[in-house]
């Protein structure tokens, strides 16, 4: 299978662990990955800010960057700028060759625990991992994008995780992009809020499939001088891996719908 | 935005600007708790008389589809029903602005010579200022209806903080205060005691007013009637007694039939306080002749106020809102801001989204777009279904795009951030250069947040808009160029794939193809 890696600008900037990962759970499980250095970001950040104009050559690059390996699938570690490729036809209204470009994006673009779950049809990737972990449910992934299974099947197959649930797990953790710089009074309460509800649950890993969100109550974590390990999936599935313990979604549920 | 809109101009209610209405709320530690505890309450009880009724989704599908039907043939539903009113023996007075329709009341009340007046249930009444306009007639007394804005008139006219729970930022000390003080109570702090207390002055008051005012939650087109949706029965007294009634409502609340009322009544209830139905579910129109109560004179005021703004525009959905207030419920900027930190009579999402459609700029409500981390809760639990989140964006877009309102430093930083995302030489010469340009400001100190922070090196001050982000939290320190994700894919050798697993994805991918699905 080819899988053109989406990197996001958030990974390419800070989190290069997160890429790896993704990209060698990925490697392991069968798909030759691409990476087009031509992409950068999806624009969400400016054409949320309202810099609508300004964005449109944002999502030309990076709808043109995705197209130019002809792969089968586009992966990305992050559910909020995956929505925003989900979301692009519709921004791209009005450029009718842009349009159906941004349509074929798309179409074949997961998110990283989607496509493992839904499109590889894995439940049991194999990793391990010796602790009490808490997963933080991202907006974009949850409400937009619409995904609450794949993430939550496969970290209960994680063999020695505990998962522990966060209480307020439907609330918003501050990041919302460019709202944690331009408000960062009310944005404090908030992730002020997200981290004392995961203190709560005495976990020692917090978990996410967003690493905005991780950036964003990692940082608060790390400012506060509070004990934390913060883990995007793709680095738990990626923890002592043994492939003799994979195993795979057998009935039609949680396969690609 | 176009210039020369309507404009509403009495719905701003503070004169603080935004930032220290944020941080008066963040120092009223009691109503933060408040809202917090009642958006937790209200989110089991909404969810549970949700899934009681089942199909969830297709009621918010024919939600949607009534309210989209109702505002698209508005013109038309609102003459029916204005004819409709006529032929039951009421009046209709269509106001355009705030002014307009707070004239009409007044000259009525004058010429009626009116000197007692309840409320009930309104919020388009204090979008026209009515309170305030008939207390300068002499002699005039005028007494809200509903407990918590009862609370709050005694309470020197507090503004209120929710459209379902105008109150909620007081607690049972502070009003047993006010009534010792404005009304003369002596007893305890407990709820029901003082409720009674509160009845006992209302109902003295209820038999003695010639008009009540009332809002309105749904006004039916093919029978003329009002439709009032509330728990403690207040509104149907005000209805019931005094001879003259006049009902205050938007120009949008309206439904074509009964059959689509009772829909709305039933998401609507479910959504504001997560019961089946409200306790008193009213339909109500002038007194019919042989009737022993109702009002004997029926006026019905349909306020446009800024409202069409919205028409053929992007903002149209707005006006499908049944002010339910779900959407406060869900938010995680109005749980630590509460209603005060919005500076409108209208907060919340919904607020954010209406305020500066209402007033026609953005004049008072520049920073209510922002005031939202677009986690799209409102627009999931929108019972019409209004994409709330995505006309905060249009907003957005019309304050940066078309008028041009950031200040010109993040204007510039955000500009070049469009400039370097679309770039890829110049994305990959930032990429090449962050570490190095930001290692002056990293601190060495050891990391907390282990794993995503663990360069040992973190950023605690970052210059222009990014500022924000590190007056909160750290930020990691940037990889070095050669370390970064780009750098890693470059150089590394591909995983060996597991043979088994290969297989099975190799497998996977031929059904697929042969689903038609990839």
């Amino acid at each position: 299978m080819k899988v053109v890696i989406f990197s996001t600008c958030v990974v390419d900037l800070m989190f290069p662990n997160v890429g790896k990962a993704m990209v060698e759970v990925l490697e392991r499980f069968g798909c030759e990955t691409y990476m087009p250095m031509q992409q950068i970001c999806c624009g969400q950040p400016t054409y949320n800010s309202g810099y609508i104009k300004t964005t449109k050559h944002v999502m030309h690059n990076e709808v043109d960057a995705l197209l130019s390996v002809d792969a089968d699938y586009i992966v990305g570690p992050a559910g909020s700028c995956v929505n925003m490729l989900k979301e692009l036809p519709g921004h791209l209204q009005g450029e009718p060759a842009y349009q159906a470009k941004a349509q074929a994006v798309a179409d074949k673009t997961y998110e990283f625990s989607q496509f493992v779950y839904r499109v590889l049809g894995i439940e049991n990737a194999g990793a391990q991992l010796d602790a009490v972990a808490t997963y933080h449910r991202s907006c974009h992934m949850t409400r937009l994008l619409g995904e609450r299974v794949s993430p939550f099947a496969l970290l209960d197959h994680v063999q020695d995780l505990k998962m522990v649930p966060l209480p307020h797990i439907e609330n918003c953790c501050g990041f919302g992009g460019m709202f944690s710089m331009k408000e960062p009074e009310i944005s404090k309460q908030m992730v002020d809020e997200k981290v004392n509800d995961v203190i709560s649950t005495n976990a020692s890993v917090l978990i996410s499939c967003d690493p905005g969100c991780l950036m964003n109550i990692g940082g608060r974590f790390n400012r506060r001088g509070e004990k934390i390990t913060i883990m995007h999936l793709a680095e738990v599935l990626n923890h002592n891996v043994d492939m003799s313990r994979v195993t795979y979604v057998d009935s039609k549920e949680g396969v690609l719908v | 935005m176009k210039t020369g809109m309507k404009t509403a101009t009495m719905i701003r209610n503070s004169d603080h600007d935004f930032l220290t209405r944020v941080k008066e709320s963040e120092a009223d530690t009691f109503a933060q708790k408040a809202v917090a505890k009642a958006q937790d309450a209200q989110w089991v009880k909404r969810e549970g008389a949700r899934e009681e009724l089942g199909n969830w989704e297709e009621w918010r599908n024919l939600g949607e589809q009534i309210r989209q039907h109702s505002v698209r043939y508005l013109p038309d539903y609102l003459e029916e029903f204005s004819d409709n009113v006529e032929k039951n023996g009421g009046h209709v007075f269509f106001a355009q602005t705030d002014v307009e329709a707070r004239d009409f009341i007044v000259n009525l009340a004058k010429e009626k010579q009116v000197k007692n007046v309840v409320k009930s249930k309104s919020m388009v009444t204090s979008e026209i200022g009515i309170d305030k306009a008939l207390l300068k007639i002499p002699g005039m007394n005028l007494l809200e209806t509903d407990l918590a804005e009862f609370i709050l008139q005694q309470d020197d006219w507090d503004e209120p903080t929710h459209l379902v729970f105008p109150a909620l930022h007081k607690n049972r000390d502070q009003v047993r205060e006010v009534f010792m003080k404005k009304l003369g109570y002596e007893g305890d702090n407990d709820p029901q005691h003082l409720a009674r207390f509160a009845r006992k002055v209302m109902r003295e008051r209820f038999l003695k007013n010639e008009m009540s005012i009332t809002g309105c939650n749904f006004a039916v087109a093919d029978n003329g009637m009002i439709n009032l949706d509330t728990n403690e029965g207040n509104a149907d007294l005000c209805m019931a007694i005094p001879k003259i009634q006049v009902v205050c409502m938007g120009m949008e609340r309206i439904v074509p039939g009964l059959k689509e009322a009772e829909t709305m009544d039933n998401m609507l209830a479910r959504s504001a306080v997560g019961q089946k139905i409200t306790t008193y579910c009213t339909f109500t129109s002038k007194q019919v002749d042989g009737e022993s109560d109702g009002p004997e004179e029926f006026y019905v005021v349909i306020i446009d106020n800024g409202r069409s703004n919205a028409l053929g525009t992007d903002f149209e959905p707005i006006l499908q809102c049944i002010r339910c207030a779900s959407c406060l419920n869900v938010c995680p900027i109005y749980r630590h801001i509460g209603g005060h930190g919005y500076g409108s009579i209208y907060p919340g999402p919904v607020g954010s989204v209406l305020s500066p459609v209402l007033q026609g700029n953005y004049d008072d409500f520049a920073d209510l777009p922002y005031a939202c981390s677009l986690c799209a809760a409102c627009t999931a639990t929108c019972p019409v279904k209004i994409p709330l989140h995505k006309l905060l964006i249009k907003h957005r877009e019309i304050e940066m795009d078309d008028l041009h309102q950031s200040k010109l430093i993040d204007d510039v930083v955000m500009r070049v951030v469009g400039l370097g995302t679309g770039h890829s030489s110049l994305f990959r010469t930032a990429l090449g250069m962050d570490h190095a340009m930001l290692a002056p400001l990293t601190k060495n100190q050891p990391e907390t947040a282990e794993n995503l922070y663990s360069n040992d090196k973190h950023l605690e001050w970052m210059p222009f808009v990014f500022g924000g982000w590190t007056k909160v939290r750290d930020l990691p320190d940037p990889p070095a160029h050669s370390k970064n994700f780009r750098s890693w894919f470059h150089t590394h050798e591909p995983v060996a794939a597991d043979p088994k697993v290969a297989q099975h994805t190799a497998q996977r991918e031929k059904e697929i193809k042969a689903e038609g699905k990839a």
